[in-house]
């Protein structure tokens, strides 16, 4: 055995990928052949660090230093220095793991400190491709001691005991589900993953799926053995490509270990999954309409009941789990029921993963104790809003979601909390919004996107949310009337209460919670014609004032369109006629003289 | 694989290799590696203390690198942190002395004193 003294974990997650960590990786090796150091660093391409937006992330251990921004011809300094002379390289450490000149490991940094990992334990850890890694990480140990000591009804006890709950978006409670399944009757089972992730912006599946994949292959075989079923499949949008090569990497490895396939561990328990590509429409990740797809039609959801868990894929029992709920299971089997339930909250136990963006310092991805409040989240981990602006909202689950405003910052984040405040935990989108956002502007964008997704099954969802949208579209662009807002919520209501499935009863929330906490300012572009925020750039006119402005020109000489007059050492004006609010001469002020009204 | 001894040993053998990956309190042997280091013959002092190790499997011990010490003269320098303890400091280290610290120091626990920088001073 060949044993290292040190190892780089290269992030090969889609963020860091895309931007060349495959040959940064690549010259590492080289690099460090050529100083003739191969016996000793060991060079691993791990799946995503969760701080996407400072990649290409590289983490040297035992060390624990952290490197971001690594470019391709900052490798040979890293081997040179670092690896060879033992020297960190202060430049290219994470902006945050320098502090008073002390270098700190990356578990100390505060976007990790702060983090409780669960279901991305192993991510940025382990070699996704190499079996190994997982299986020294207590990997299938939960699968050997479901399959040899425990009968299906202790494991789905187990499951129920731990109180765990769908982390797809509706937070069923996962071991009643696997209950249901194994009940149903009927000879052939299935156990579905939904890896389709749909919502913009998410990214919570992905990373899981390519930093540790197995957890969610060895997920699925305890439940299989729990449920009945010798069959899975993981549907998973083509558009995650290195997802999709690392989870076929693992079902190979898995069967050649023995771990997929016949007479698992000499159990008699037989049990092999699939992967099924999906063409990335949002709607197929609601279960009945993924179910179709799998069968090869449409993806177009079904009416409910009967359930899948009665009648799923093909007919038959189907038991639809989400990737990070499968991504928790073999770690309650390890560690315990009492470890999982004294994380998070009494009715909400464990974490959650967020992908975490808009305007916030620290964007990627967090995994947090449930409970944890919004504000800790956002200013804890996320550190903060950029620039000194004001917060004004966090919208979390996406589509299907809503808008929380300041005064609730202080919210633990659980299913029932967000819920009540009319939003919702949602898969983990959790995008932030500061004072230049336009509230109204925001629910439009969402609108549009589910008016893009609808199926067209249901004439509510098909024509009513198109027409919310085109009363969104009239008010950003400043012609609204009175009664629109009425009618939007008119609108909202009618939609959510016929709309056969979830995208349509959802599609409403992002309008009816803006309308909730905002409503000032949708009254505001409707009676005013203003933009309070000065975001819609219709209702806004570019204003030079008078008192301020030194008559440099230097708006004048910049502006695209001519809009601007003035003589030298004079006070300049805009003409309003001319002005295309491209906001340039605002940027371009020495004086900060000019002003959006 | 067809049964639970053998995952066991796979698990083993493969956590021995990423020992290296966690934050655990471990003995560290760090050996300054600056350029007076090198020149002195630190290299072949590492690769011994690495040989070492891996060959007697110790798994709560790392072995890594630094920059210069500020004594270039008594080069190559080992520094043996255990947790818990004071340090140590080895100088004028040979790949020979490398395995004798091991053996005698990490493995059983007593500090070889002939080769630390205290008896050099009383020289
Ligand atoms: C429009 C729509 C889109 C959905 N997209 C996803 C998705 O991308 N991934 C997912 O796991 N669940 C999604 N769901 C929820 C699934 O229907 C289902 O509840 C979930 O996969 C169940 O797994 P869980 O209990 O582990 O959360 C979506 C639901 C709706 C209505
Ligand atoms: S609510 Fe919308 S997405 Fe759902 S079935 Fe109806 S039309 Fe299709
Ligand atoms: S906003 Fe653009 S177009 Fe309008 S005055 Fe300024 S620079 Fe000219
Ligand atoms: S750049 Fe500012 S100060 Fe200069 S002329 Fe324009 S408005 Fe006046
Ligand atoms: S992909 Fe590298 S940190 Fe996310
Ligand atoms: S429509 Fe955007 S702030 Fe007005």
């Amino acid at each position: 055995m060949n044993l290292y003294r040190a190892h780089v974990l290269v992030c090969g997650g889609t963020g860091c990928h895309s931007s060349n960590s495959d040959k940064i990786k690549e010259k590492m090796e080289d690099r460090i052949k050529e100083k003739g150091l191969e016996n000793e660093v060991k060079v691993v391409m791990t799946g995503c660090f969760g701080l996407c937006e400072s990649g290409p992330n590289v983490v040297v251990y035992p060390e624990g230093v952290f490197y971001s921004h690594v470019k391709l011809s900052d490798v040979d300094e890293i081997v040179d220095e670092h690896l060879l002379k033992g020297r960190v390289v202060k430049r290219l450490l994470f902006k945050e793991a320098v502090e008073e000149n002390i270098i700190k490991s990356v578990n100390e940094v505060d976007f990790y400190k702060k983090q409780t990992r669960v279901a991305l334990r192993n991510c940025g850890i382990i070699d996704p491709e190499n079996i190994e890694e997982y299986i020294a990480y207590d990997g299938y140990q939960a699968l050997a001691r479901a399959l040899t000591e425990m009968t299906r009804d202790e494991v789905i006890q187990l499951v129920k005991d731990s109180g765990l709950r769908g982390r797809g978006g509706a937070g069923f409670p996962t071991g009643l589900k696997w209950d249901f399944t194994k009940k149903a009757s009927g000879d052939k089972k299935y156990v579905v993953c939904n890896a389709d992730e749909g919502d913009p912006g998410a990214f919570m599946d992905r990373s899981i799926l390519e930093g540790d994949p197995h957890s969610v292959l060895e997920a699925m075989t305890i439940a299989g053995y729990a449920v009945g079923s010798d069959q899975g499949y993981i549907y998973i949008r083509a558009e995650y490509p290195i997802a999709v090569k690392r989870l076929q990497i693992a079902i190979n490895q898995a069967r050649e270990y023995g771990l997929l396939g016949e007479n698992i561990l000499n159990s008699g328990f037989n049990f092999d999954i699939e992967l099924r590509l999906g063409a990335g429409a949002f709607v197929c990740g609601e279960e009945t309409a993924l179910i179709e797809s799998i069968e090869g039609k449409r993806g177009m959801p079904r009416n409910k009941p009967p359930f899948p868990a009665n009648e799923g894929l093909w007919g038959k029992p189907t038991l639809i789990n989400n990737v990070e709920t499968y991504a928790n299971i073999p770690v309650i089997f390890q560690r315990g029921v009492d470890w999982f339930r004294s994380i998070g909250t009494e009715k909400s136990p464990g974490t959650k993963v967020f992908a975490l963006g808009g305007k916030i310092e620290n964007t990627g991805l967090v995994e947090i104790p449930m409970g944890t409040t919004l504000r800790d989240i956002i200013y804890g981990i996320g550190g903060g809003i950029p620039k000194g602006k004001d917060f004004k909202a966090v919208q979390t689950g996406g589509p299907s979601g809503g808008c929380i405003p300041k005064e609730y910052l202080d919210t633990p984040v659980d299913y029932e909390s967000l819920t009540k405040l009319g939003s919702i935990m949602g898969s983990g989108g959790m995008i932030v919004m500061d004072e230049d956002n336009c509230m109204v502007d925001i629910a439009r964008f969402f609108l549009d996107f589910t008016v893009d997704e609808s199926c067209g099954k249901c004439t509510a969802c098909r024509i009513g949310t198109r027409r919310m949208l085109e009363i969104l579209e009239k008010i950003t662009s400043g012609k609204g009337e009175p009664g629109d807002i009425e009618k939007l919520e008119e609108l909202a209501n009618n939609i959510k209460d016929s709309a056969l499935c979830g995208l349509g009863q959802t599609a409403p929330n992002p309008v009816v919670s803006t309308l909730k906490y905002f409503r000032d300012e949708y009254e505001a572009h409707v009676y005013e014609k203003r933009c309070p925020s000065g975001h819609c750039r219709r209702l806004v006119t570019f204003v030079i004032r008078e008192d301020l402005c030194k008559g440099c020109g230097l708006c004048k000489r910049n502006c695209p369109n001519d809009a601007i007059t003035g003589e030298v050492r004079e006070a300049h004006v805009i003409d309003p006629e001319k002005c295309i609010k491209c906001g340039t001469c605002i940027e371009k002020c020495p004086f900060g003289a000019i002003e959006k009204r | 694989m067809k049964s639970i001894e053998e995952l066991n040993k796979i698990r083993q053998e493969a956590l021995a290799k990423m020992n290296l990956r966690t934050d655990e309190e471990r003995i560290r042997i760090v050996v300054g590696m600056a350029t007076c280091g090198i020149s002195a013959g630190a290299r072949p002092v590492l690769t011994a203390f690495l040989e070492e190790v891996s060959k007697r499997k110790l798994e709560n011990v790392v072995v890594s690198q630094t920059g210069c010490i500020g004594l270039c003269k008594l080069e190559p320098i080992v520094e043996v942190y255990e947790p818990g303890k004071e340090k140590v400091t080895y100088i004028e280290m040979t790949p020979e002395k490398a395995r004798r610290v091991v053996a005698q120091h990490i493995v059983n626990g007593n500090v070889v004193n002939e080769y630390t920088i205290g008896s050099y001073k009383s020289e």
